[in-house]
């Protein structure tokens, strides 16, 4: 039977199940003194309790089984083949055993090798027998869980506690599952980087000045020697993250703070949507729009009072980046300012002052660490921004802080590094994960500062 | 003026609940009203709506002698916060918020158009339910109206007003040393005191008081109580306040508002001891409130 239909008669047994169970905990209830009966749960309870001792044991073995039996089988069949097949490198035994799974699946007879043949066969006689000892495995597994839990059927079994904690390690589960993934990527972006530093030292990387990470793939080509001086990577970042923010933080608080303090509520119902709209618009279309109006306008500008801008400049994707920010800055600090208490504003009105000197005064410092968190974010979110750059900041490493020439950021450089035909174990693809590891450690310092001050925030009116 | 202040009525038709006497309140009785020079304010038919016509007040006439305690004592959402809020324009503050009626400051209308409602709180100054200081040190917190109103000329000036305030407000003792401190770091009637010489820094005539101790523990109420009686030598106070204890103890007049209504005023032991009206009677003996 194949793993979907294992699944599916699972499904079914477990269904199934319940109702027994239901039925059964009613059967054995007799009535109580003070109404309903003498069960310790409701009925429903004790039927969750044999579902999952049918359903989870079994899930468990089948997935065990589904992830583990591959690798087996492939073991096994390997230890088949003659002396002179085993004894190889690893990349040839890889290359061994895909040969022999294709032809598994195209068909044994195309074989030309006969000892090729005599393996495919072997692996196909073996993986027939996993299949049916996996099906047969699962459901004696589920029928002996269903047996068990019938036996925990009595008035005295706590199955609503039970079934509490079966919920409880659920969440937990889950929860673990999305960590693990985290850590999973972190892992392996950091494996990669240490690879690349076993090729590059990570002095070059970081103090580097001079990078171009073209190097020669095959012996007879001529190609740069390939230099990972990040230092013009980082500062193209700063440099397009800090006029993102030099737009995105004044006009985000104003707009905030208009929100929160001076908008009627008629204005405040259609405002505050239309700014969050700017978040709902893909950052593909801000490329295009930074690229294709913004950048052009810029260098039009530029032109007419004599100054030299580049086509791509730093300025027309950082300008396009900090608008697409602003919702993220207004919604955020709209929310701490919103949180200051209503007594404060009073007590500065009660002495005397007016509406923006309260704000400027009272809510302001009040709404400040919840502030500084917003910007911290906001300013996370500007560095690992990438569809914006791509499109419109350059290609080309210069290391300057001129807004008006083109420059380049790390994400930029991510992509351009990680498109197209690579070779994977290259300086030149690794610098890609190093790079990342960079943009991970930044954002994440970044948004541990933020979240720590935001929550240091909370407490204080709660 | 009115036949109220001049022949006191009785009006006390039989004892029942709360709601069978509101068709009762035809008027003010007792002695709403002060004949002579000492009025600081004058108020005449105050009414008050929040947003879709909902009225909060009705009517409401009633002089506040000048260095007197009025105590404004009645049941929840009787009114009486509400009424203390129009002295200052407070109500201004709250969208879709209005006040008709007459009011006067030392003869002044305070809703006349050359009034800056900002300045008129300067001179009518507010102390809050629960203690709200500044997230600022114990000296800005008094500094701010101050600095706001540019009383002060220099720092040195600026420390004078701040120690006087403290003085006052008798907290000057117990933070000489920790004034750059945070406000919001000591304990809540110290917090209240703060708020109190924050509020007489900008040297107001009139102090309105929103049920000022109810979030103080006894001890500090009656360090609170001691103070408002030494400031009525120089400040006109009216007083919210939910405890009839308190009223009495601290206040020379008394106005017991229901429903909206402003029902009976009169000297605090007159009306402790022989109220007018029988919902006033009602509500000090504890029938209802």
């Amino acid at each position: 039977m194949s793993t979907l239909g294992i699944l599916l008669t699972l499904l079914a047994l477990t269904a199934f199940s319940y109702f027994i169970g239901r039925k059964r905990s009613l059967a054995v209830a007799t009535r109580s003194k003070r109404g309903g009966n003498n069960l310790h749960s409701l009925p429903g309870y004790y039927g969750y309790l044999v579902a999952v001792w049918c359903g989870i044991p079994a899930l468990v073995i089948l997935l065990l089984w589904s992830g583990l039996s591959d690798s087996i089988i492939t073991q096994m069949t390997l230890a088949h083949l003659p002396a002179e097949l085993q004894n190889q490198s690893g990349d040839q035994v890889s290359l061994i055993s895909n040969q022999i799974r294709n032809l598994v699946a195209n068909g044994i007879e195309t074989a030309n090798d006969p000892a090729m043949k005599v393996a495919a066969e072997e692996y196909s006689r073996l993986q027939t027998i996993s299949s049916m000892a996996k099906t047969v495995m699962v459901l004696v597994v589920a029928i002996a869980g269903f047996a068990v839990g019938m036996r925990f059927i009595k008035p005295s079994t706590r199955a609503r506690n039970q079934v509490e904690r079966v919920i409880q390690y659920t969440m937990i589960l889950c929860a673990a599952i999305a960590i693990l993934t985290t850590v999973g990527i972190v892992m392996s972006v950091l494996f990669e980087s240490v690879r690349f530093f076993g090729e590059v030292p990570a002095t070059d990387f970081l103090f580097g000045t001079h990078w171009s990470p073209q190097t020669a793939i095959r012996a007879d080509q001529v190609g740069g020697s390939g230099s990972f001086g990040a230092i013009p990577l980082f500062v193209g970042t700063l440099l397009i993250s800090a006029i993102a923010l030099l737009i995105a933080v004044p006009l985000g608080l104003m707009s905030a703070i208009y929100l929160s303090e001076y908008a009627s509520p008629f204005m405040r119902a259609y405002i505050k949507p239309a700014l969050e709209i700017l978040a709902g618009i893909p950052t593909v279309v801000y490329g295009f729009f930074a690229a294709l109006t913004v950048a052009p306008f810029i260098r039009d500008m530029g032109a007419a009072i004599g100054l030299n801008v580049a086509s791509e400049s730093a300025l027309a994707a950082g300008v396009v980046m900090g608008v697409m920010i602003i919702p993220f800055m207004s919604s955020l600090s709209d929310d701490v300012i919103n949180a200051v208490p209503q007594a404060m504003r009073d007590g500065s009105y009660g002495m005397g002052a007016t509406k923006s000197e309260t704000i400027k005064q009272v809510v302001l410092p009040a709404a400040l660490p919840g502030i500084v968190g917003a910007f911290l974010l906001a300013a996370s979110r500007a560095i690992g921004e990438t569809m914006i750059v791509v499109m419109a900041a350059g290609l080309s490493a210069n290391l300057t802080v001129n807004p008006l020439e083109a420059v380049t950021t790390v994400t930029v450089q991510i992509v351009t590094l990680l498109t197209g035909d690579q070779e994977f174990d290259s300086a030149k693809t690794l610098a890609a994960f190093a790079l990342g590891l960079a943009l991970f450690v930044v954002t994440l310092i970044l948004n541990i500062l933020a979240l720590h001050i935001v929550r240091k925030y909370r407490e204080q009116y709660e | 003026m009115n036949t109220a202040a001049a022949t006191p009525q009785t009006h006390k038709p039989a004892a029942g609940g709360r709601e069978e006497f509101a068709h009762d309140i035809t008027g003010t009785v007792g002695r709403p009203f002060l004949e002579g020079k000492n009025t600081k304010f004058f108020c005449r038919g105050v009414n008050v709506f929040y947003t879709g016509d909902k009225q909060a007040i009705y009517d409401v006439s009633v002089d506040i002698g000048r260095n007197e305690v009025i105590a404004m004592i009645g049941p929840s959402g009787c009114g009486k916060s509400t009424f203390l809020r129009c002295l200052n324009r407070m109500n201004d503050t709250i969208a879709g918020c209005r006040v008709t009626g007459e009011i006067n400051l030392d003869g002044e209308d305070i809703h006349a158009k050359e009034q800056d409602p900002v300045l008129l709180r300067a001179r009518v100054g507010m102390v809050f339910q629960k203690p709200n200081p500044f997230p600022k040190s114990i000296y800005d917190n008094v500094a701010y109206g101050p600095r706001l109103h540019g009383l002060a000329a220099n720092r040195a000036e600026l420390d004078d007003i701040v120690e006087q305030s403290l003085t006052k407000a008798g907290l000057f003792k117990e933070v000489k040393d920790r004034l750059q401190t945070p406000g919001t770091g000591l304990s809540g009637g110290q917090q209240q005191r703060l708020c109190i010489a924050r509020t007489i820094a900008v040297s107001p005539e009139v102090i309105l008081m929103d049920e000022p101790t109810s979030a103080l523990d006894p001890i500090a109420t009656a360090t609170i109580e001691e103070l408002i009686d030494e400031l009525r030598q120089s400040f006109t106070i009216c007083i919210v306040t939910h405890s009839m204890q308190q009223a009495a103890r601290i206040s020379q007049r008394t106005a017991y508002f229901h429903l909206g209504k402003l029902v009976e005023v009169n000297d605090t032991k007159t009306v402790f001891t022989n109220p007018q009206h029988q919902l006033t009677e009602n509500y000090i003996t504890g029938r209802f409130g």
